[in-house]
């Protein structure tokens, strides 16, 4: 039970003799995991939403002082488990700036593979998700999902030959990658990619040209491109509302500036310009992909020799911040090093965290129905909220 | 036989094969939601699944029942009941061949109409005796939903009555009989128009995407019976499908023909049931592929859209079926 005093309200002008409080979560079918929102009602008018977090806090960072830099990155996997090879990114990327470690041009580029696919992967997840909860599991919304977890097995696919797990990797290492691509791997690669992008087509038909679907999207949960920047969204979320803003192009890491690809904005702001965003960066991940495997350099794989105890990475003292481009937006990670084999603090900047504060500004006044086309659009992981 | 004899075993009959027919209509549903899919769907109870529904019936009767503290018990238990009894009913007006139904009245499309309407009362009582708020939530908008569709829905299926000039379903059906051309679906213009929202306004009436807001599982976990466990699930499910079976032959009846078709004369219910279960998979089919829609939605189209829409049609009818009789050239 929560405390009554803890608990703050969102309250509107509001005049009238009924209202209906109402918990959706934290298990309720479209939680997307363990989020709870008070809604307050009225008929069937969400007049205030209160955003209750938490249920999934696993200490990560506290985790992240007793585990080495070695370690440490099949951990980080866990922040984010839609999006595993990001978190891994961000982790890697700190660890990286404060001992000043170069990393070779083919492990970045391999990263740079890993994060794309990664990304679509997590689109399709998102996608599917996101019909589910406006068509209901029941009804058209599970026919898509099926279609996305389809080709995002396909990806996992590749995972599993690069790594050998499908879901949680432990691919990044400090220096570099833990593993190279096996023999065959870059030809699987760009024949799946293929795949996608020829069914990323079917989709878009499936959905753009129904009528329910554009009812269901358009014109709802706008973001104002003001309001984005003062609650400091992230992601597809902030390029929805017209915010030209990728990290991969406004501070480029690991070899994003050899690339030749496009940030996709959209000005409207409702779910149906945030579906859009997604959808374009679909295309642009797929061509990020083709392009690095067709650049991808020879060479070695880590800048540091091969691990073979789990205290062989060590960090000279200093702090760093890193990010990187995620899915859901800017994931970061605030390290400070002391020169042992573990961090000696390190703090985890969610997306998903912060693009959860949108969700108060902009529910209330929409339908039952739109809350979770709403909270479907902007993709929250709640591994990543509460970590 | 004496003919009271007849009166009992009749409805005894229908009762049994409509519960049957139940079972194994959810199987197809799934199989066929299961190909859209690129899935198998059932397959490990019997040969490629055809004792699932078999399975599943068994598992909901020895399911605990499960009836909430804060309940009011008597509508809780009732509902199920209530709800289920008008589906069944509908079944009653239907002939399946020429002579063969239970109750072939001269007001058969009325008693169906009326008594199909009735079902909004057991999902009302189920909806508000959960005393949960989903349910409630639920309750209030199917009745919000019921209401606004009922009129289309009888519009609609009172154009093939117009054109037949009877409200006796068997008549209906005989006026379609010997040649395809005659079935109302074909009759140009005001057969495919009124097909079609008599396709929209059942599926809303049956509460099927993208008209399911009452059991809105991402929304509402699963609406007016969200409470139900066990048999009185099973009740408020079979009632589902029983509704949604009527519907299907109901559509069969006024727009396909009901038991025309080639072959032998004996062979017309089986044509009946096969119309019936293609109108069922065109509801499925559409249920499987849309997203839904929100209750405001809802109701604008059915105010602002079907109803006009379907009364203009209706009218549009009258005035066709005079000039057609009058003689005018």
């Amino acid at each position: 039970m929560l405390d009554e005093s803890t608990v703050s309200r969102v309250e509107m002008d509001w005049s009238g003799p009924e209202r209906l409080t109402m918990n959706m979560g934290p298990q309720h079918p479209s939680a997307h995991g363990v989020f709870r929102a008070i809604v307050t009602l009225e008929g069937e008018t969400v007049v205030a939403v209160d955003a209750v977090i938490g249920y999934l806090h696993r200490c990560h960072e506290k985790l992240s002082e007793t585990l080495t830099y070695a370690q440490y990155p099949s951990i980080a996997s866990k922040t984010d488990y839609v999006a595993a090879m990001t978190s891994e990114f961000a982790y890697v990327l700190a660890a990286e700036e404060i001992g000043k470690i170069e990393v070779p041009k083919r492990a970045q580029y391999l990263r740079v593979i890993c994060a794309e696919l990664q990304r679509i992967a997590s689109h399709l997840l998102w996608l599917g998700t996101w019909c589910m909860d406006m068509g209901g599991a029941l009804g058209g919304g599970a026919t898509i999902f099926l279609y996305c977890i389809r080709e995002r097995e396909l990806i996992l696919d590749l995972f599993e030959a690069l790594v050998g797990a499908r879901l949680l990797y432990g691919f990044f290492q400090v220096g570099g990658t833990r593993y190279d691509i096996p023999d065959g791997w870059a030809q699987q690669c760009r024949e799946t990619v293929d795949v996608i992008d020829s069914r990323v087509d079917e989709y878009q038909q499936m959905l753009e040209q129904n009528a329910f679907f554009l009812a269901r999207a358009k014109g709802v949960g706008i973001v104002s491109r003001e309001l984005a920047e003062d609650v400091g969204i992230a992601g597809p979320l902030l390029r929805g509302s017209g915010v030209n803003w990728d990290l991969r192009r406004t501070a480029p890491y690991s070899s994003y500036q050899d690339f030749d690809f496009r940030v996709p904005v959209e000005t409207d702001g409702d779910c149906y310009a945030r579906y859009r965003v997604r959808m374009a960066e679909f295309r642009q991940s797929i061509a990020i992909i083709r392009q690095a495997l067709d650049k991808l350099p020879a060479g070695p794989i880590s800048s540091r020799p091969a691990l073979k105890s789990v205290a062989q990475i060590r960090i000279p003292k200093g702090e760093a911040y890193a990010r990187v481009e995620g899915p859901r937006g800017e994931v970061g990670t605030y390290m400070i090093a002391d020169g042992s084999a573990k961090p000696y603090r390190m703090k985890w900047r969610g997306a998903s965290f912060s693009n959860l504060a949108i969700l108060p500004h902009i529910i209330p006044g929409h339908k039952v129905a739109d809350v979770v086309a709403i909270m479907g659009s902007v993709d929250p992981v709640f591994g990543e909220v509460d970590r | 036989m004496p003919s009271w004899l007849t009166l009992l075993i009749a409805p005894f009959i229908v009762l049994n094969v409509v519960i049957v027919m139940v079972t194994y209509v959810t199987l197809l549903e799934r199989k066929f939601a299961a190909r859209m899919q690129s899935r198998i769907g059932p397959y490990r109870v019997g040969p490629h699944g055809l004792l699932q529904p078999i399975a599943d019936a068994l598992k909901l009767m020895m399911k605990e029942d499960v009836v909430p503290t804060a309940a009011d018990r008597r509508i809780y238990n009732l509902a199920p009941i209530v709800f289920l009894i008008p589906c069944m009913l509908i079944f009653a007006t239907i002939p399946f061949a020429p002579g063969l139904g239970v109750a072939d009245v001269n007001i058969g499309i009325l008693f169906f109409l009326a008594v199909s309407a009735m079902e909004i009362v057991g999902l009302f009582m189920a909806g508000w005796g959960s005393n949960n708020k989903y349910a409630l939530l639920s309750a209030m908008r199917a009745v919000n939903q019921i209401i606004s569709y009922d009129l289309p829905f009888i519009f609609s299926a009172l154009v093939p009555v117009l054109l037949a000039g009877s409200l006796k379903m068997s008549d209906i059906a005989a006026v379609q009989q010997g040649s395809l051309l005659k079935w109302f679906i074909f009759y140009p213009v005001i057969g495919q128009l009124a097909f079609i929202m008599f396709i929209v306004s059942t599926l809303a009436a049956e509460n099927r995407v993208p008209f399911d807001i009452l059991e809105a599982e991402s929304e509402l976990v699963a609406g007016f019976r969200v409470e139900y466990s066990g048999m009185k699930f099973a009740l408020i499910q079979l009632g589902e499908y029983a509704h949604m079976i009527g519907s299907s032959f109901l559509g069969a009846l006024l727009f396909l023909g009901a038991w025309s078709g080639p072959g032998p004369e004996y062979l017309g219910p089986i044509w009946f049931l096969l119309k019936a279960m293609f109108f069922f998979l065109v509801v499925t089919w559409i249920r499987w592929s849309f997203v839904r829609i929100r209750v405001d939605q809802i109701l604008a189209l059915s105010w602002k859209a079907l109803l006009p829409a379907t009364l203009g049609l209706l009218i549009m009818t009258a005035v066709v079926v005079v000039w057609r009789t009058s003689g005018i050239p």
